[in-house]
């Protein structure tokens, strides 16, 4: 998987095809959001990947926990990196896009404020690992912390934005759209697989990169 | 169809590209943002090949 190539052309048509009928194909007419809808493929992607990429992180680290290979946990760092890269892009995507339909760009809103802190805990994970010299040490209590800002995804972001009143979709029998049929056909089968498919083909270069200079 | 329907209708209209301009060009930030991608894409196949070359030269030094 780490070298193959059939992936990588997918990941390329998939986006591509997300370009052409994520801008060109049907989406619902909305007030307020108008054509802004189209951010869908984008700006949720973002979020849906990072969710993905963290998931692949913690089944590394916890692999890590079980044997001990220092290879799992080069997996576990690189997959948290590109988790945050996207995360950080998921924000300042949603943040432009609120500044054009919610009427601001930061509005403290319960679902900004929990992805912010979820992205912090995260960003600790870098530093926690970084303030220690001893290898073994400190994949081990990576490991451990990574399994915990795993579970702080659940209330930060899962959790407790939906359960206050938020302006974003998706909470307080306020439906997101999910339901529409183009929506869907470009999303699922075209944005979601390819710019995660894009996140891991960066991802394993870095791991790459990271084994051929441990050599 | 769009463009048979619209020839039928206007039987002194030059055929041209027309498609690419219309509807509020947005055809245009197509074009513009498959470039970019086409760019991005190259680029980091180029560094995935980059790194796959030095992958073989280590490992036929047998590190």
């Amino acid at each position: 998987m780490l070298r193959q190539n059939w992936w990588k052309i997918l990941c390329v048509i998939l986006l591509t095809y997300t370009f052409v009928a994520g801008f060109l194909g049907q989406v619902p007419a909305k007030p307020i959001l108008n054509e802004t809808i189209r951010n869908y493929y984008f700006h949720i992607a973002m979020w849906f990947s990072m969710m993905i990429f963290f998931i692949i992180s913690l089944v590394y680290s916890i692999k890590y926990l079980r044997s001990n290979n220092h290879i799992f946990d080069i997996y576990a760092l690189e997959y948290t990196k590109i988790g945050i890269v996207f995360g950080a892009l998921g924000l300042a995507t949603g943040s432009v896009w609120a500044g054009f339909t919610w009427g601001a760009f930061w509005s403290n809103d319960p679902k900004q404020l929990g992805a912010v802190i979820a992205l912090l805990i995260y960003l600790a994970y870098l530093v926690l690992r970084n303030s220690m010299t001893d290898v073994d040490k400190r994949a081990r209590i990576g490991a451990v912390y990574n399994i915990f800002a795993f579970a702080m995804l659940f209330p930060t972001i899962w959790i407790i934005p939906r359960m206050v009143e938020s302006l974003h979709p998706g909470g307080q029998g306020n439906p997101a759209i999910h339901a529409d049929a183009h929506i869907a056909m470009v999303f699922w089968p075209g944005a979601l697989p390819g710019w995660t498919l894009l996140g891991v083909w960066i991802t394993t270069l870095r791991i790459r990169l990271e084994l051929l200079t441990e050599q | 169809m769009g463009l048979m329907a619209q020839a039928q209708t206007d039987s002194q209209h030059v055929e041209m590209a027309d498609q690419l301009r219309a509807n509020g060009k947005i055809y245009v930030v197509v074009a513009v943002l498959l470039v970019i991608l086409a760019g991005l894409i190259l680029y980091v196949a180029r560094l995935d090949r980059k790194i796959t070359r030095l992958e073989k030269g280590t490992s036929s030094k047998g590190s």
